[in-house]
């Protein structure tokens, strides 16, 4: 048991201290959760009226930033795929990073569900075996499943190699690569099951597509990716961690394909809709040029589409892309531009007009916003703590305490 | 709603909001724990029911300052309940939803509506084009030269999206075809009101305000008992009257001025639905869904 302890502290020292950045980055994350929390409660005190909400569009902002981060979970696995399938080593070592990215983002979901729900006081009516889950037949149930199973496979690995690691033991890959290759999967199903989460619902045509999950992935697998290329430059640039450039441009040329793809499927539906210009056209029109005068969304969709084809282009043309300047510019682009196009300008259309033909403009409230950016802050501060353990143990800095390695502090 | 944070405040909320999550340890009140571990409604045995409407008719005693009482009826046998609409009659008056809004006890702030009343313009579009609808139309006098109405509320579909939709099974469809809420098994994820093609759902945003004078004490569990914050809610044709025996017309059949709206057994071959059905050219909103809906809109003429 003093192991433990000691080995406890070694870690609680590992994440408290820093340079001044480090305390500057932290007291910014905290201050943010601050008002975050502030703002949750006031909203648990008098409900979701202080929302934007209402019957028309019932679900908002939260709902959106769920969406866009389920995205970002599943493809930080997407790195997976190119090291362990085609054995490519420069990214192999980076995977890990990629799996804690998962672990935050998906917590980050899970909690943009729970602060979006009613009554957080039932959340057991909802789990199974002591509550009434709804399974198979709800895709919330599901999404549910998916979701906590995701993060318990990501928790598992990357814990389970960081403990390895510590102890200066190689990790057993033979227990390792079968929850990696299940992780690859169960990536794409956490993002698929949350597109038929929209797309079962014959109710609401805009989403009723059955090219929504295709785009889902496709979309993830650019905007996951862009966070992590700046991940792995920070984490370069704070650690004497080395990342190949290769491994970076290797993902950027990645990225670019995802990004033609997800291209060309929108490009498929505007098509569609415009072409035939049926009645569901409505939703379409009040993205890109607004129904009846009510334009809110339109500029953030314009801009949205304007920086994806930046971003695609500097992506896909090689000069640009294996420069450092240009390629973090596409990244920030890309992260923009995907967290409009599938946050707001994916579940707020799908409510406009609503069942009934009518029109409610909705826009977040400071409350959804502040509620928001705390729960980021949240995620930002458990990748950073998460960081800050795994660097030193990757590159073996920091070392726990045992019977063959009494000195470690 | 723009708010700056003084640390004060910040401390004052977070009590406040550590008294709302409080769990009452030691408390006398122990209605709050046994809300809190109530079990779905299906699930509870027969003296569980009794035990659960006891504490929420002295729960709204306290709150309302009215005895109430809360049935828990079940479905009468040999009953599927329809419901039939004339559009040629109605005159857009909306007394149907002020009177649904009273025998329901909806909130009166905010206000919630079952029943939407669309005005549509003669001679331009048929009811399938809803976006060229007005809900909110305030003339002096209705009905209006040149407008037909259609009210909308819950269809009580036979294959409702909304009970698919419900990751709790909060929400189900009765026996007697009436799509019925647990109003304290609902999480309040709003899944259902994204499922339902009729926008006949409708969500507590704040807690629910109806002013003690107004309230109806007559109620049933799964119909028109006060609701609460956080929770859906939606048209059970009322269930509380129809479901006696005899049983009473819904609130809004009664209250049509024109006799617009019909309600009767489909099962029963000699029931005013029936004959409407049968001789009327009726139709079904949204039929494409195959929602497969148990309120049908005629012509009369």
């Amino acid at each position: 048991m003093p192991y433990a302890i000691r080995n406890f502290f070694i870690v609680l020292k590992g994440v408290a201290q820093g340079n001044k950045y480090y305390y500057l980055w932290l007291a910014f994350l905290f201050v943010c959760i601050g008002l975050g929390v502030n703002a949750y409660i006031n909203q648990l005190q008098d409900g979701l009226i202080l929302t934007a909400m209402r019957d028309q569009v019932s679900w908002g902002y939260y709902i959106a930033n769920f969406t866009f981060l389920v995205g970002v979970a599943a493809a930080a696995v997407f790195l997976v795929v190119p090291a362990y399938l085609y054995h490519f080593k420069p990214i192999k070592e980076i995977v890990l990073f990629g799996e804690l990215m998962a672990v935050s983002a998906v917590t980050m979901c899970i909690l943009f569900v729970l602060v979006d729900m009613g009554r957080i006081d039932r959340l057991w009516h909802v789990m199974p075996v002591i509550g009434t889950m709804n399974f198979p037949v709800s895709m919330l149930s599901w999404d549910i499943i998916v979701l906590n199973g995701y993060l318990a496979i990501n928790l598992c690995i990357s814990l389970y190699a960081l403990y390895k690691l510590a102890h200066d033991r190689e990790y057993n890959i033979k227990i390792i690569k079968p929850l990696i290759m299940l992780s690859i999967p169960w990536a794409v199903s956490i993002h698929t099951v949350t597109a038929f989460l929209f797309m079962g619902l014959a109710a609401r045509p805009f989403w009723n597509a059955s090219i929504l999950a295709p785009r889902f992935l496709a979309s993830a697998f650019c905007a996951g990716p862009a966070i992590m290329l700046i991940v792995f430059q920070i984490v370069r640039k704070v650690s004497k961690i080395e990342i190949d450039n290769r491994a970076i441009f290797k993902i950027a040329e990645l990225m670019a394909y995802a990004m033609g793809i997800n291209l060309f499927l929108f490009g498929a539906e505007y098509f569609k809709e415009f072409y035939s210009a049926t009645s569901h056209l409505a939703h379409m029109e009040y993205m890109y040029f607004g129904l009846h005068e009510h334009t809110s969304l339109v500029p953030y969709l314009r801009l949205a589409f304007f920086f994806n084809v930046t971003a695609f282009i500097l992506f896909v043309l090689p000069k640009t892309r294996e420069n450092f300047f240009t390629m973090n510019l596409a990244c920030v682009l890309i992260i923009v531009g995907v967290y409009i196009e599938k946050g707001m300008g994916l579940s707020i259309p799908g409510f406009v007009p609503d069942v009934l033909g009518e029109i409610y403009e909705y826009m977040p409230t400071t409350t959804e916003r502040l509620v928001s950016l705390g729960i980021i802050a949240i995620g930002m501060l458990l990748y950073t703590l998460l960081l800050k353990f795994a660097m030193p143990v990757w590159t073996g800095e920091l070392r726990f305490y045992t019977k063959e390695n009494p000195t470690a502090q | 709603m723009k708010k700056t944070l003084s640390r004060r405040q910040v401390i004052k909320s977070a009590a406040a909001g550590a008294a709302t999550l409080a769990i009452p340890i030691g408390s006398a009140d122990a209605s709050v724990w046994q809300s809190f571990f109530q079990k779905h409604f299906r699930e509870m045995s027969k003296d569980e029911v009794g035990e659960v409407i006891q504490r929420l008719e002295q729960e709204y005693r306290e709150k309302y300052g009215r005895d109430f009482s809360i049935r828990t009826d079940g479905p009468q046998p040999n009953t599927l309940f329809g419901y039939g609409l004339d559009l040629s009659r109605c005159i857009g008056c909306r007394r149907c939803v002020y009177a649904c809004v009273r025998e329901n006890n909806q909130s009166r702030s905010p206000q919630n509506h079952w029943i939407q009343v669309l005005r549509f313009k003669k001679g331009e579009t048929w009811v399938q084009d809803l976006e060229g609808s007005e809900k909110y139309y305030n003339p002096e006098k209705v009905p209006e030269p040149g407008y037909f109405y259609m009210p909308v509320q819950c269809q009580q579909c036979e294959n409702p999206p909304c009970v698919k939709a419900c990751p709790t099974k909060a929400t189900w469809k009765e026996p007697d075809g009436i799509v019925v809420v647990d109003y304290n098994w609902c999480i309040g994820c709003r899944f259902c009101m994204a499922a339902c093609p009729y926008g006949a759902r409708h969500f507590n945003w704040a807690a629910p305000q109806i002013p003690p004078e107004e309230i109806n004490p007559d109620t049933h569990y799964l119909g028109n008992r006060p609701r609460y914050k956080g929770v859906v809610e939606k048209c059970t044709f009322c269930i509380q009257r129809t479901r006696g025996n005899p049983g009473r017309y819904t609130a809004c059949v009664e209250i049509c001025p024109v006799g617009a709206r019909k309600f009767g057994n489909l099962l029963d071959p000699k029931s005013e639905i029936r004959y409407c059905i049968e001789n009327k050219r009726v139709f079904r909103l949204k039929e494409d869904l195959k929602t497969n809906p148990k309120f049908y809109y005629f012509f009369a003429t």
